[in-house]
């Protein structure tokens, strides 16, 4: 069951910033997760994070009917990054386009390294992001559900995959850029990691930082991933607690 | 991929609905619960999410200026578009929509559209020339039957919900007020009610097994007096005359508890 | 040493012991640290780790038994969804022999079997066979679907969960090693069936499950507990068996054929 919440009270920092939201630098906007929000879907997950709401379904390992893709040794994973036409300002016309497709790429290879996709040869593991409503972020967003939601389906992986972004706005360097600060900002670094090692499974970045900022900007975005996976076990457990 | 359901199955869902029942203990005329909230997506004019059992459908609506059609030049557009995406059931496939969704979106179009629910002249800002269109978009989100009715539900509730920003014309030109939002002239309402053959009876709301088992299926859109303004049949098989009429006389009696799951329009 | 308590839940990537302890199965192993690859329970037997996963797909093995739905007619085969990434097929010959017969005089789609994994190659073809007591063709009866890993759950200590379900509903009741549970009996009684299946399914990772399971079925049936009044009985072990290699055989054999008596073809 999911409840969608709206006109959330923004937490209140300690630290003084100038951040339209009165969030403190490195100050994440409120977020909550939640595991097993769909009847059909062998695992999903539901994520808000600021404005944003997605929703994940996972259907795997199933029968691969398209040949050409199959792997022999491993299972492939396919991620669909999809935005609801009513997600955006302006109505986004159904189906993919550019952008959508080089998400879907880049998610699937930020969570591949983490899945056993080895114990089973010739399937295939499908994920499907479904942006309902974009504030910022919402590739971020997008891989740190689909992770809760592959657990959720019973895919065995190393780790959950996890992922925030960090960038600068009028001339700070700030955590989890809000759609107002992405608009007018000079930079966005979304970055995913597995948690445990700390290794980096997604990197972009877009804008003008310098080496010391991309630096800081870095790891704040880790940091934030680790506040983040905190929230992703707890959805889990919460799914199956008594 | 093709979904091959156990004979089996088809047998033992027959067998109960002849002897009255149904795998769910519901009455032939009950409803699985539903679940309506409206104003869930803060950047859409107008949304709603609808439960139909574990069926779920978010609706949202956007509001754009566009030319209205030359044969209507004084009426605003109203344009219904629904997607199954390949979250909501294993055999969806990404991709343009097929004809179920086709067919999902054409019903829902016009099961509103012919029933007047919205005064679209009032949608006219510059005849024959600016309109406003208003777009509502059906998420099929998690399939388990009867999306139709879940369709129309949450597709009357979303715009009910809709608020579009005021537009008046300065000088020939058209200017939008986005600090002042107005409901949309909501004028009548109505809801579609669906039920499938299965061992010879006539089921409300199928489940999905049930769907997957019909016979046949007949979808009935009912305004608030009991008139009716959309009907689709469907499935492989034929229906009597008398099925229909009967199916019908029901309809107006579950319609309208339908309707006490809309949210009054205290506008 | 070791981080986590036994049957304690958790999630890919957590960290449970380090190198003095064995990996089992929903384990691995990184720089000399055992890891959970699944949300699921752990279970510490001498100096090995496991995690019982709360969900899973199956994956076919040799000599599993098996409920299949036949999907498809080839030239020499029948296929068939067995509920899994790897779909099955029935050889011909594995019910004709040598002869040369219309395969849809035997098994049409839609049909459902019980069958056992004759083998799975390494394309991950798997083959099925009919040669067995009690394998063969179900005719009516309901199919309920549960997560393979609950199965054993199902079954219970020596049948124990599912001998107290067909015993007081009177229905037949087959399980296949796939996750799939046919069952047979007066039509109410099957849907009281399926009711209390569904529930194993939902809370086969919490303790006291046997009484909880008693009740409903009493409760559904319209019965009085006798049981109620007494104190409940010690919470059972959640999902692992008490001897860990038993859980590789969480049937009955007992069970198994004496369901499958009025099946064979």
């Amino acid at each position: 069951m999911i409840t969608i919440l709206t006109n959330k009270i923004l937490n209140k920092s300690s630290t003084p910033s100038k951040r339209a939201d009165g969030r403190a630098s490195d100050d994440l906007r409120p977020f909550k997760i939640e595991a097993g929000v769909l009847e059909r879907a062998d695992g999903s997950a539901y994520l808000e994070l600021g404005g944003n709401k997605v929703m994940v379904a996972v259907y795997g390992p199933r029968e691969l009917h398209i040949r050409r893709l199959m792997q022999p040794d491993r299972a492939v994973l396919r991620c669909r990054y999809n935005m609801a036409p009513f997600s955006v300002d302006d109505r986004k016309r159904p189906g993919p386009d550019r952008r959508s497709i080089e998400i879907s790429k880049i998610t699937s290879e930020a969570i591949m390294p983490a899945v056993f996709l080895e114990r089973f040869p010739r399937s295939t593991i499908d994920v499907f992001i479904e942006v309902l409503e974009a504030e910022g972020g919402t590739r971020c967003a997008g891989i740190t559900a689909a992770s809760v939601a592959l657990a959720d389906a019973g895919v065995p992986m190393r780790d959950l995959v996890v992922a925030c972004a960090a960038g600068k706005s009028d001339g700070e360097v700030v955590l989890d850029l809000s759609e107002a600060e992405d608009k007018d900002g000079e930079a966005d670094v979304p970055v995913a990691i597995m948690p445990r090692t700390g290794e980096i499974t997604l990197l972009q970045s877009d804008g003008h930082l310098t080496s010391e900022e991309f630096e800081k900007a870095l790891n704040m975005a880790i940091d934030g991933c680790m506040k983040l996976s905190k929230a992703q076990k707890e959805a889990i457990i919460k799914r199956y607690g008594d | 991929m093709v979904i091959i359901i156990p004979e089996i199955i088809k047998e033992s869902l027959n067998n109960l609905v002849k002897n009255g029942d149904r795998a769910d203990d519901r009455s032939f005329d009950q409803y699985r619960d539903i679940v309506l909230e409206t104003g869930v997506i803060d950047k859409a004019e107008g949304s709603a999410r609808v439960k139909i059992g574990k069926t779920q459908i978010m609706v949202g609506t956007k509001s754009q200026l566009g030319e209205p059609f030359s044969d209507t030049p004084n009426v605003g557009v109203l344009m219904t578009n629904s997607e199954l995406i390949p979250m909501a059931a294993p055999d969806f496939e990404p991709g343009p929509p097929d004809e179920r969704s086709v067919e999902l979106s054409r019903v829902t179009d016009r099961c509103m559209r012919e029933a007047k629910v919205i005064d679209l002249e009032k949608l006219c800002i510059i005849e024959g020339k600016k309109v406003w269109m208003i777009f509502v978009d059906l998420h099929i989100i998690d399939y388990d039957g009867n999306l139709m009715d879940a369709a129309v539900l949450g597709s009357m509730a979303a715009l009910m919900n809709t608020k579009i920003p005021e537009a008046k014309v300065v000088d020939d030109e058209v200017v939008i007020d986005e600090e002042k939002k107005i409901p949309l002239p909501i004028k009548e309402k109505a809801l579609m009610c669906t039920f499938a053959k299965i061992g010879g009876e006539l089921i409300v709301d199928p489940s999905l097994e049930e769907e997957q088992v019909m016979s046949s299926r007949i979808s009935i859109g009912m305004r608030t007096d009991g008139s009716i303004c959309s009907m689709q049949k469907g499935g492989m098989q034929p229906l009597t005359k008398d099925e229909i009429i009967k199916a019908v006389a029901r309809s107006k009696v579950l319609t309208k508890k339908l309707m006490e799951h809309l949210p009054q329009n205290k506008q | 040493m070791i981080f986590i308590e036994d049957k304690q839940m958790v999630i890919p990537g957590d960290v449970l012991a380090d190198k003095e302890y064995q990996s089992g199965r929903g384990t691995f192993k990184e720089d000399d640290k055992i890891c959970s690859s699944l949300v699921g329970l752990v279970a510490v037997r001498d100096k090995k780790i496991s995690v019982i996963p709360i969900q899973s797909k199956y994956i076919p093995k040799r000599g599993d038994v098996v409920i299949g739905e036949i999907t498809d007619i080839r030239f020499s085969m029948w296929n068939l969804n067995i509920n899994s990434p790897y779909s099955g097929i029935l050889p011909a010959s594995d019910v004709f022999g040598k002869e040369k017969r219309d395969l849809s005089k035997a098994f049409v789609v839609g049909d459902v079997l019980f069958l056992r994994v004759v083998d799975v190659d390494e394309v991950k073809k798997v083959k099925l066979g009919l040669k067995g007591r009690g394998l063969g063709k179900f005719r009516d009866g309901i199919l309920i679907y549960i997560t393979p890993t609950k199965v054993p759950r199902l079954i219970g200590k020596k049948g124990s969960m599912i001998n107290m379900i067909k015993d007081e509903t009177k229905c037949e009741v087959v399980v296949g090693q796939n996750g799939v549970v046919w069952v047979k009996g007066d039509p109410s009684m099957e849907r009281v069936a399926e009711k209390v299946i569904n529930m194993i399914e939902e809370q086969a990772h919490t303790s006291g499950l046997t009484d909880r399971v008693r009740n409903m079925l009493y409760k559904l049936l319209g019965k009085e507990n006798p049981e109620e009044a007494l104190e409940s009985e010690k919470p059972e072990k959640a999902l692992e068996p008490e001897n860990p290699e038993k859980e590789k055989e969480p049937f009955d054999e007992e069970d198994e054929e004496e369901n499958g008596e009025d099946l064979i073809q």
